[in-house]
């Protein structure tokens, strides 16, 4: 395969049905900073784990805002917490706080 | 020799050594089993001797509060040298006064049974014993009125926060401020009806019976009273702050045999828990205490939470939220490790989520050979500041040197930053590979341009080759003559990194190197009082509005001198500091690279 240094998602379509807003609102009163997230994938693009697999941090904490958890806690066993992502992000989401709530989240279930 | 007021001393002192006994036997068999090797190992070696002298200097000379604050040095020393001092020559005395033996708590209220004993006689030196217990009361005494004025007033003594304690805490230490005062009337009184004692307590009879006190009355009752507080105080001892007077010459001693603290809680963990004298000295330092208003996780109050067992879960969050600065671990007169204690709180947290299998993919990155050369480990935050990865290999090509850059396409976490939230087994994952690459390609040395990866491999990996820091390399190049610059004019203020300084000590390998570029300042906060920069990876609850708080107070610290440039030798401080306001800044090794000859 060819390496563009990027990748592009696949086409996902949304299930209204499984959104559930509550997983949203607790991830919002963990790290009230994700409220501030604008979805511009910066985090993604720096990502270390990102660079060997196909992880995708802003896929992920994307997916678990709409609920959509199937496979989410394999991804993000991959982050290393190496805090890249946050030093990227625009608009300072304390991403590694984020990542370990949701996998603590996710743990639970 | 007997008054029934002596029972209360004796009831506390029984009560004191029966539950302390009972404590420490239980935590030394609370000890990891490798601990324990380590002590069967060590126990009959000389490691003793600094033990002894170590826990005389910290324990009753409180010699790094001294260095921390004279007077509050003074308040700690009176308190602990003077109350010692008062025991042991209180003994001497009654030893010297009774030739036919005596029962031990006559020592502690001689004045009481010297004139109503016929067993007690009267030796040439008497007075001048007289006198010298009056003395060291004074100096106890002198002690206590400066604790007591640090509550109202905690400035002069160097602190501007005093520790907030719990309530049983704060009745042992009324019992604790009783004694002395209740000394000093009891044995006045006593002076005042026979005549002995030294100069103070005479003086203070006198002065009761001026005050037209009837001493026959109140004599009895005051040394009801010394001993009651005695005997409260003793009694509460154990179950307060109080008790690191005892644990803390424990600890000394095992750490002088070796033993540290583990990833889980274990024995050790709890000899560190009592040994915290409360101090309060860590929290004053703490960068997120004032800024942010946090409050509840410097030491003081996270060991308080562990203490108190029914706060498990709380201690948890308040374990994660701390920027692991190191500030306070350095500044701890006891030493305590509290960066350990804090990652095995955090480690309780992820347990569940801490998987030993996770990082699979890394088997992708295959060896290289690179043998005899140098290896380069840029790290992960260096990738986002490229001019130092750049400005390094431009110094490694001047120098002459043959390197491999390990990490230039894709890095490897070195597994700190999950270590430090106390996810051990993933932390270990990484280092594992991380080591098998390194010793694959054979190089000879390796050169890391982030603090967090060279605290990582110097402490965490056992690596068979050399590790430096770049700040240490390019001085090493400059000294042997390798590398030549050009001196400026420009002025330079230098931001002590975390984990650089105190995380390793490295204070003055990037002054030597700066020194030779330009103009090096000094700053208000610098080396073990250098300022966290906001961003360190240790917490994870504050946003990033907080960090940037955090950040203006070390900014603020370095442009005082109104430098040219601020100069920084962690890629993390780098981006946090640039972000603070104009003054440019930069890393040492691109400073070095721009001035190359
Ligand atoms: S970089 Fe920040 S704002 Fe952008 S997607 Fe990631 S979290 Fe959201
Ligand atoms: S912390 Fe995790 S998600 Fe963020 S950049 Fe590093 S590996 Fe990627
Ligand atoms: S942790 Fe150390 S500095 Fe803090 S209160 Fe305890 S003994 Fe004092
Ligand atoms: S490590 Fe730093 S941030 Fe954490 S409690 Fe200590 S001084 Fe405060």
């Amino acid at each position: 395969m060819n390496k563009f240094g990027f990748q592009i998602s696949r086409p996902r379509s949304i299930n209204m049905d499984l959104s559930d807003d509550g997983r949203r609102e607790q991830l919002l009163e963990e790290v009230p900073s994700y409220r501030l997230c604008i979805g511009c994938g910066g985090c993604t693009a720096t990502c270390s784990a990102g660079q060997f697999t196909n992880f995708n941090i802003r896929r992920s904490h994307t997916a678990l805002a709409c609920n959509q958890t199937e496979g989410l806690a394999a991804q993000l066993d991959s982050c290393m917490l190496c805090g890249k992502c946050m030093l990227v992000c625009p608009r300072g989401v304390n991403l590694r706080g984020l990542i370990i709530r949701m996998r603590q989240m996710l743990g639970r279930v | 020799m007997f008054s029934f007021f002596v029972i209360p001393f004796c009831l506390g002192v029984v009560l004191l050594l029966g539950i302390s006994v009972w404590k420490y036997i239980r935590w030394i068999r609370g000890f990891d089993k490798r601990q324990q090797v380590i002590i069967r190992r060590n126990i009959w070696s000389w490691r003793f001797l600094p033990a002894i002298w170590e826990a005389f200097r910290e324990g009753l000379l409180h010699w790094r509060i001294t260095k921390h604050h004279l007077l509050l040095g003074y308040m700690h020393r009176s308190l602990a040298f003077g109350w010692f001092l008062l025991i042991v020559v209180g003994a001497v005395q009654a030893i010297l006064a009774c030739p036919g033996g005596h029962p031990f708590y006559v020592a502690i209220f001689f004045n009481f049974f010297e004139p109503r004993s016929e067993r007690i006689v009267h030796f040439a030196q008497a007075p001048f014993y007289a006198n010298l217990m009056d003395a060291l009361l004074i100096y106890v005494l002198s002690g206590l009125c400066l604790a007591a004025f640090k509550r109202v007033w905690s400035r002069p003594l160097g602190m501007r926060q005093t520790t907030h304690h719990n309530l049983i805490d704060r009745i042992a230490k009324l019992s604790l401020w009783c004694i002395f005062p209740l000394r000093l009337l009891a044995e006045g009184a006593t002076a005042a009806i026979y005549g002995n004692g030294g100069f103070l307590v005479t003086g203070v009879g006198a002065l009761m019976a001026a005050m037209g006190l009837d001493n026959e009355i109140f004599e009895y009752h005051l040394w009801v009273l010394y001993s009651l507080a005695l005997g409260t105080f003793f009694t509460l001892m154990p179950f307060t702050r109080y008790m690191h007077i005892f644990t803390e010459i424990f600890l000394i001693y095992f750490r002088q045999l070796g033993l540290r603290e583990t990833v889980r809680k274990d024995g050790y963990t709890l000899f560190e828990l009592s040994a915290c004298s409360r101090c309060g000295i860590c929290i004053d330092g703490c960068p997120i205490h004032d800024p942010l208003g946090i409050h509840d996780t410097q030491g003081v109050y996270m060991l308080q939470n562990i203490r108190n067992k029914d706060v498990w879960k709380q201690a948890e969050r308040i374990a994660d939220n701390c920027l692991v600065c190191g500030r306070c671990s350095t500044e701890c007169p006891v030493q305590i490790d509290l960066e350990g204690i804090r990652r095995q709180v955090r480690a309780k947290g992820k347990e569940a989520i801490d998987k030993s299998q996770s990082y699979g993919y890394l088997k992708s990155v295959h060896p290289f050979n690179a043998m005899g050369r140098i290896g380069y480990f840029g790290g992960c935050m260096s990738h986002l500041t490229p001019s130092i990865t750049e400005s390094m290999e431009r110094i490694f090509r001047a120098a002459g040197q043959d390197y491999w850059y390990m990490d230039k396409e894709r890095t490897i976490c070195c597994g700190r930053p999950l270590l430090q939230q106390g996810f051990v087994r993933q932390a270990e994952e990484l280092r594992r590979r991380n080591s098998e690459l390194i010793a694959q390609s054979g190089v000879t040395m390796l050169v890391t341009s982030c603090p967090i990866c060279y605290q990582s491999f110097t402490k965490e990996y056992h690596l068979a080759i050399p590790v430096m820091h770049h700040s240490e390399y390019i001085a090493q190049l400059l000294k042997e003559g390798r590398l030549q610059v050009t001196p400026s004019e420009q002025r330079i203020a230098y931001h002590d990194p975390c984990e650089l300084g105190r995380g390793c000590g490295i204070y003055e390998a990037p002054r030597t190197v700066l020194q030779a570029v330009g103009e090096l300042q000094h700053t208000r906060q610098e080396r073990e009082q250098s300022l966290c920069c906001g961003i360190n990876l240790g917490d994870t609850v504050i946003s990033g509005t907080q960090q940037a708080q955090v950040r203006d107070r070390a900014y603020e610290n370095l442009v005082e001198g109104q430098p040219d440039t601020i100069a920084t030798a962690c890629p993390m401080c780098k981006k946090a500091l640039a972000r603070g306001g104009d003054t440019p800044v930069r890393d040492i090794a691109e400073l070095v690279a721009e001035k190359m000859k």
